[in-house]
């Protein structure tokens, strides 16, 4: 089977090759009208079903790879090192992704299934897709030459064959790492194809912003998978790792949000272009950037720049990545020199104060926020190069310069959908905001009544204040956004004469995209109160007898039992933990320690009862060795429960941006009322982006 | 005469608003554990793990419970936040820091986010007034009939909006 799968790869790396270079020439061809043996359209056709063949062939490569997973075939050193007899199913099919070699061949079969249905839908525009699909064979071959010569998945093991292999590791068994990294890796390896537009457009001189159109499902969807990644990533480490938080500030996280965020810009400032036919440059490159972005997250986790709980280990892929990243820049730079009077644009702004304007500032704070992430990540390196030394950069330094810098975006997110486009009055500025300015001062008074305040013992809690902005800043974007909601269902429940939630569900099939933007934007104000939570988390610690008690927050934890069990993958200890409240017995929780038998690695798996207002979170430490007793850490950390919460409603609002809106005729038949006389020539509103 | 009675509420209501916060705010809370908990978030585990040390929980691990019970000890000691930081450097290296210090080269990372941040702002405000400018005396305001005028008057009574989406 390893040979299998590596003739596999060898074929699509074939495959790709001769989409690169036959879809190239073609194109070439076309573009300058020489006279050529073959027609170019058709060496173009050729070159297209090389890249469809190349799906096929890497699909063979990754089935071949599981077949051996499950067929435990030890003479495979990756299968060795990332799997046992032991291991379930489930996670015997995510040892594909749980290694160098196996993450990369899941990034190329990613990109093989994308180009696969990019390829397929050529008809849509011939010429345009054939750049894109010729330039998307160039991210194959470079990612099909790491799998098949720097990091191949299917090299043989050396010397005796062991009897069973060394495990997965123990941190990804767990339900969500079965579908976390695919889905990281969907919202990477997508990128690649609105990169692969962006830049074939610019190429061909494409013409009007049809391909920002055309694109606009596909960024969307990968932004989605991003989310979804991230989201998944950060309840993993909440659900496994066991330190109470969900985010760390770790390399690994920052890798994935940089492009994230220049993802979301690019979502924002497309409409600009699409809308004025503004901001073409500035898209290009952010398109262009996140791309890089991908390319240099897989660079600085991989190669050993910087230290991550969850890098890879250093290996020779990182001088590929460099080469490849130097040559897309400069691809890119060179095509933009040469192209750049076709992204000519009229820019043209009424007021400083506008819906246009509110967008480069949206764009402003999204890419500062990448940069300090990326200077963060980056600043380890080059201190050592200028001072010799190391420095750590932190939680603390990101909560410090980050923090500000997302709450200022959150405020845009409130004022952004309040500006009309082009320009605004006082009047307009003063009735607009006047519910948002209240919520926003109720919020601070009542916050500040309960007891969220920035001073805790004289002195300045820098925690209990960006909570105190967040809770205030989250409750007047919600009442900017709410409003907005119900003004238009309220003129579209008075048109029609249906209730307010008939009336809100045509308002949102009218105009998806935008009423969608605005279900994202309620999901991340939500997200931002989760997050505000963690300024006010508590945590205990204690060794617990028999029937011995803990007390945190509300809750008393009462140890009635602990105990030891196994299985054919791992040992476990636990105990069984009564929770009280109020002197009631409410429920049982049973924090677990795990060790492994092939790797003989620890693992904690924590206990988690989660309700709208807090979490309690229930971590089994260890076991004292003198004792035998339990350790058990428990945390009750507010609010967590909304940020899941949260992201249900980002990728619903993603979902409703993603369904087509009401034709006009449509909208006009769905907005009849039952007096047929009344809906003849009754005009159809239909509100813009 | 009666707007400017309007705007004088106006400014007696903000003024209550910022008032009654400014109150809030003066009332501190207390909580004599701050001091530990934020220290311990200001330095790393120096096993390796790459945890904030007050948050290190990997089962075993040999120094995370050292360093805390240092940290202990250098408070019961009486010692400054400073000096307790100082000598967990002196002893375990610049990067048992959680975060670069605001002195030499570390204060460079400080400073070049929010460098960054005022450049870019001011030169996004100059590009928009920039447009803005190019805007106005390049292209005519368009006629305004009373059709047009009729029209608009209509999408403000109706949606209760400027009527510019």
């Amino acid at each position: 089977m390893a040979t299998f799968g590596s003739l596999s790869l060898l074929i699509a790396l074939a495959l790709a090759a001769y989409n690169l270079f036959a879809g190239a020439v073609a194109l070439r061809l076309i573009a300058t009208g020489q006279p050529a043996p073959i027609a170019p359209e058709r060496l173009a056709d050729t070159a297209r079903r090389a890249g469809i063949a190349v799906f096929f062939a890497v699909t063979t490569a990754a089935f071949a790879l599981v077949w051996s997973v499950f067929n435990n075939d030890f003479t495979i050193t990756y299968i060795m090192e990332h799997s046992n007899r032991a291991l379930p199913a489930a996670y015997k099919f995510a040892a594909l992704w749980s290694g160098q070699e196996g993450s990369l061949l899941l990034w190329c079969w990613l990109l093989g299934t994308f180009g696969f249905v990019l390829r397929l839908r050529h008809k849509t525009d011939v010429k345009l897709y054939a750049y894109a699909g010729t330039i998307l064979a160039a991210v194959q071959v470079f990612f099909l030459a790491v799998v098949n010569f720097a990091a191949p998945p299917f090299s043989l093991l050396r010397g005796a064959i062991p009897e069973d292999g060394n495990g997965l590791n123990p941190l990804l068994q767990y339900p969500e790492m079965v579908i976390h990294p695919p889905m990281l890796y969907l919202g990477y390896v997508g990128f690649s194809v609105p990169f692969a537009f962006a830049l074939g457009a610019l190429m061909m001189r494409y013409p009007g912003e049809k391909w920002i159109r055309i694109t606009r499902v596909w960024t969307l969807v990968t932004w989605l998978f991003l989310t979804g990644g991230i989201f998944l990533g950060m309840h993993w480490a909440y659900a496994v790792l066991g330190w109470g938080g969900y985010w760390g500030w770790d390399p690994v996280e920052n890798a994935s949000f940089m492009p994230w965020l220049t993802g979301t810009a690019f979502l924002h400032s497309v409409m600009m272009q699409e809308k004025k036919g503004m901001m073409k440059s500035w898209n290009v490159w952010l398109i262009f950037s996140t791309f890089l972005l991908t390319l240099l997250g897989t660079l600085l986790t991989r190669a050993g720049l910087v230290s991550s709980v969850h890098a890879f280990a250093k290996s020779s892929i990182g001088t590929w990545f460099t080469v490849f990243m130097g040559i897309v820049l400069a691809v890119c730079i060179f095509t933009y020199i040469l192209q750049r009077n076709h992204l000519h644009a009229e820019h043209q702004l009424e007021s400083l104060v506008s819906r246009e304007s509110s967008f480069l500032f949206n764009n402003l704070v999204l890419l500062t926020a990448c940069f300090v992430i990326l200077w963060g990540t980056l600043f380890p390196i080059l201190s050592e190069y200028v001072q010799g030394s190391k420095v750590t950069v932190g939680a603390p330094f990101y909560n410090s310069v980050a923090v500000p810098i997302g709450l200022f975006l959150l405020f845009l997110t409130g004022v952004g959908p309040l500006l009309p486009w082009r320009a605004t009055s006082l009047k307009a500025i003063r009735r607009n905001f006047v519910l948002p300015s209240i919520a926003l001062f109720a919020t601070v008074i009542v916050c500040l009544a309960v007891g969220v305040r920035p001073w805790k013992d004289g002195a300045f809690d820098a925690g209990n204040f960006y909570a105190l902005v967040g809770f205030a800043l989250s409750a007047s974007v919600f009442t900017a956004i709410s409003s907005e909601f119900l003004r238009g269902a309220a003129v579209i429940a008075k048109q029609t004469h249906r209730n307010l939630a008939a009336a809100t569900y045509l308002l949102i099939r009218r105009n998806t995209r935008r009423y969608g933007g605005y279900i994202i934007h309620i999901g991340v104000v939500i997200v931002v109160v989760g997050l505000c939570g963690s300024a006010f988390n508590r945590n205990t610690e204690k060794e617990l007898a028999l029937h011995d008690s803990m007390s945190v927050g509300p809750y008393t934890l009462e140890c009635v039992g602990f105990t030891q069990d196994s299985n054919a993958n791992y040992n476990s200890d636990y105990a069984l933990l009564d929770v009280y409240r109020g002197g009631k017995k409410q429920f049982q929780m049973a924090p677990e320690k795990r060790v492994y038998l092939a790797s003989q690695q620890p693992q904690t798996m924590v206990a988690i009862h989660s309700v709208p207002s807090w979490d309690l979170y229930v971590v089994f430490e260890g076991t004292n060795p003198d004792s035998g007793q339990p350790i058990i850490k428990a945390f009750l950390n507010p609010l967590v429960s909304w940020i899941w919460a949260g992201v249900v409603l980002i990728v619903l609002g993603t979902f409703v941006a993603l369904v087509p809106s009401l034709t006009p005729a449509a909208a006009a038949v769905k907005t009849a009322v039952p007096s047929p006389a009344q809906s003849v020539g009754t005009p159809v509103l239909k509100g813009g982006d | 005469m009666k707007a400017s009675l309007h705007n004088r509420n106006w400014i007696k209501a903000t003024q209550a608003i910022l008032l009654a916060v400014a109150v809030c705010f003066s009332v501190g809370a207390s909580d004599s554990s701050a001091r530990y908990d934020r220290l311990n978030h200001q330095m790393m585990c120096s096993c390796g793990c790459g945890q904030v040390l007050g948050e290190c929980n990997h089962v075993g691990c040999p120094d995370s419970p050292v360093q805390l019970a240092e940290l202990r000890t250098a408070m019961n000691a009486g010692l400054s936040d400073k000096q307790i930081l100082d000598s967990f450097v002196a002893k375990y290296g610049a990067t048992v820091l959680a975060a670069p210090t605001t002195s030499g080269f570390d204060l460079v990372a400080w400073i070049a986010p929010f460098a960054v941040f005022l450049a870019a702002l001011l030169g996004t405000i100059l590009l928009v007034r920039h447009w803005s400018v190019g805007k106005k005396t390049q292209v005519p305001q368009p006629a305004s009939t009373p059709e047009m005028d009729a029209i608009r008057e209509r999408i403000r009574r109706e949606t209760g909006s400027e009527g510019s989406y």
